[in-house]
This record gives C-alpha cells, sequence and structure tokens, in this order.
C-alpha cells in the first residue's frame, strides 16, 4: 500500500516548489477543507454550535462552512438521537453527498443509541451509515468534536486515493 | 371559590354520574363512572365553572384489571386558579370514548398521543392518526404488555425497528407489581424479562426469600 509522503524543501536551493506525490497533494486539500454537513437532531447539536462559534472556532481546521446542503458537503457530523422515525431520512441525506464522503458520529445516542434502550431510538447511527470516527460524551464537549476532526484528518492524509481509483478503473 | 366548592358544585351537577371529590396533598380528584359522557362533564366544567385551560390529558394502562384504561384528565382555571382532575375508566374491549376537543382545542394533540401509545379511540377526533411513531407502526408501545426494548417491525421506505439490547442489565424498571418497591428490580432475571403476565407471575423462590416477600418483585393478581 502506498504511504503519502510530503517531501520538504528548501527554497533557497529550490525555489518555490514543492515535490510531492499527487496523493499527499490531494489527501491535503481534503483534509484542510472538510465540510460539515450538521445533522444536528438533539442536544449534541448544541455542543456542534458552540464547536463553530468563535471560542472553540471549528472554522480554523478547515470547515469553514456548515453546509446544510449535503450536495456541497464532504463530513456529514451526527449529532443526536437517531430514533427510527429519522433514520430514513439521515440515510436518504447521506446518500445525496457526493464522494468522497466520511461520517462522525457525535455523542453517545449517535454512536451506540446512548442512554436510550428503547423501542423507538435507533441504536448507533452506524446501523444505517458508515462510520468513520466516533465521539464519547453526552454531550462531548467541543473540544472533543475538534480532537475528532483532527483524528478524521489523519484518517484522510492517510487515504491511497489514486490507487484506488486506478483498480476502478481497470 | 375554591377548588372544593367547585368539585362539589360539579358533583350536584351530574350526581350519580361522578363520584364525591377525593382529596390528596390538597388536589381533587373526581371519578366519571361512564366514559361516554365526559364530553358533557367537561364541557360543563368549562363554560360554567371557567376551567378554560386543559393542561393535559393522560392515560394509565392497568394491566391485569378490567376495566384495563384510565383516563386523567387535568383542568385548571386561569381565572379562579383552581386544579381540578378527572379520571375515568375505558375497558380494554371498548377502548373508546368521547373526545373533549370540541371543549378544548388543545386536546387534539393529547389525544393523538393516548392514541399512538394506548391504542384508545377517541369518538370524534378531527384527526385522529399517529404523533409521534409513524402511519402503520403495528404495536402500541406504553401498554405494559410491549417490552422496553420494543419489537421488530419493517416498513420499506417508511421505518424500520429493531429490538434495542438490554444486555439484562439491571436498572430498567419491570413494570406490575404492587407498589413502587416491588416495581424496583434488586435483581433482573433474564428468563423473566418478558412482560407477559405469567412471567411476572413467576418469580423464582431463592431470590423471593432473600428479599421478603415485601420487597420482592410483587404479582400482578388479574381481577375479574
Amino acid at each position: 500500500m502506498q504511504t503519502s509522503a510530503e517531501v520538504g524543501y528548501n527554497s533557497k536551493i529550490e525555489g518555490e516548489v514543492v515535490v510531492t506525490r499527487v496523493d499527499a497533494a490531494l489527501n491535503w486539500f481534503r483534509k484542510n477543507s472538510l465540510w460539515p454537513m450538521p445533522m444536528g437532531l438533539a442536544c449534541c447539536a448544541i455542543e456542534l454550535m458552540a464547536a463553530g462559534a468563535s471560542r472553540f472556532d471549528i472554522s480554523r481546521f478547515g470547515s469553514e462552512v456548515m453546509r446544510f446542503s449535503p450536495r456541497q458537503s464532504d463530513v456529514m457530523i451526527v449529532a443526536g438521537t437517531v430514533t427510527y422515525k429519522m433514520a430514513m431520512a439521515v440515510k436518504r441525506i447521506y446518500d445525496q453527498m457526493p464522494e468522497p464522503k466520511w461520517v462522525i458520529a457525535m455523542g453517545a445516542c449517535a454512536s451506540t443509541g446512548g442512554m436510550y434502550r428503547s423501542y423507538a431510538v435507533l441504536q448507533g447511527v452506524d446501523r444505517i451509515i458508515p462510520v468513520d470516527v466516533y465521539v464519547a460524551g453526552c454531550p462531548p464537549r467541543p473540544e472533543a468534536l475538534l480532537d475528532a476532526l483532527i483524528k478524521l484528518q489523519n484518517k484522510v492524509s492517510k487515504e491511497p486515493v489514486l490507487s484506488t481509483q486506478r483498480k476502478v478503473a481497470a | 371559590m375554591s377548588a372544593l366548592e367547585l368539585a362539589q358544585q360539579l358533583k350536584a351537577k351530574f350526581s350519580d354520574l361522578i363520584t364525591d371529590p377525593a382529596e390528596f396533598r390538597g388536589e381533587l380528584t373526581l371519578k366519571v363512572l361512564d366514559a361516554g359522557r365526559i364530553a358533557e362533564v367537561c364541557a360543563f366544567a368549562k363554560k360554567e365553572q371557567g376551567f378554560d385551560y386543559l393542561v393535559d390529558i393522560s392515560s394509565v394502562d392497568n394491566y391485569g384489571e378490567d376495566p384495563r384504561f384510565t383516563l386523567v384528565y387535568e383542568l385548571y382555571g386561569y381565572g379562579h386558579h383552581c386544579h381540578l382532575r378527572l379520571k375515568t375508566d375505558v375497558s380494554e374491549e371498548k377502548s373508546e370514548l368521547p373526545t373533549v376537543t370540541g371543549v378544548w382545542r388543545t386536546a387534539d394533540w393529547h389525544e393523538r398521543e393516548i392514541y399512538d401509545m394506548m391504542g384508545i379511540r377517541f369518538r370524534g377526533h378531527p384527526d385522529l392518526r399517529r404523533i409521534l411513531m409513524w402511519e402503520g407502526y403495528p404495536y402500541f408501545p406504553l401498554r405494559k404488555d410491549f417490552p422496553l426494548s420494543g419489537k421488530s417491525s419493517e416498513m420499506p421506505d417508511v421505518a424500520f425497528t429493531k429490538p434495542a439490547p438490554l444486555e439484562g442489565g439491571p436498572f430498567v424498571t419491570i413494570a406490575g407489581g404492587k407498589d413502587r418497591i416491588a416495581r424496583e428490580p434488586r435483581v433482573r432475571i433474564p428468563e423473566t424479562d418478558a412482560l407477559e403476565t405469567n412471567a411476572r407471575l413467576e418469580r423464582r423462590k431463592d431470590i423471593q426469600e432473600a428479599h421478603g416477600h415485601a420487597h420482592g418483585p410483587g404479582t400482578v393478581e388479574k381481577k375479574d
């Protein structure tokens, strides 16, 4: 498996040029501009809003805009309890997101159903969509969400983009 | 006028239809013996006595007793600041009583919630359909014979449900039992988790003896 590597450069010798792999460049672009689709369903949405506000500022990590349109977003942050009634809508919105897309399950309810072991609550959003990062907490602090975003960025930076596409073409 | 006077006036008007006011911790409760005339009683309470705010309608599932359901109407008046509670019983075979939406418009959604959760229908309701669960969900979740973890159901393109894994967790209340102490589970017995009457009646003897009959989960006697 190819690992993406960023090659350092010395501007005095080489000039303002960076030599790198396409994989590394693509992953760098993607990870530093992850626009969230906030699926704010319940109380975790308040902490998501706090992460987006000025004190905890999610936009310094590249998530500049909370795109409420799934067609224009990269990462869906499922923040809150997913009831069975809402589950189909969440799945439909996830399907509308274009590739590449990732999912952060924020909080106990989105990760596992939380304290609601009941007839109406989906026991974890990973039963309907694939999740990349889970955040524990009820609700998690905004810093925990930012930590999850950083973990997601590390995951994105390791993705073998071009080699995957070459396999698909062949 | 005080709440007691208003309750006695209501009793005087409807004599045999409602019981004497019962008082508990400063709150008055009247029981309406015929659920079919609840709308009449409520209309009088609103128009003549000034109970212009319906605080809540809730329903109780007396699983194992007949009549099975009790409906509780909480009334309040902004003018005289008095509360009143009206209770009425509905049997399982009938499962139906007249709506009070003609008296208070807010009863609309309260009654929809009762229909959704308990399955009690309201005659004359303008739009009686499920409010919390979706159209076509086959069960009534807050009945005592419906398990906490839920049951499987499938409606393609609408919604699905699956039972939640309780993992035999000990801190879940089991419905039924004669009082709160009986319901509070000191020991959870997974094989008797099912909320059928038989399962609740059978408790392991060694557990019963360990806790003593006063404190173990009680039995539910079916009253005929």
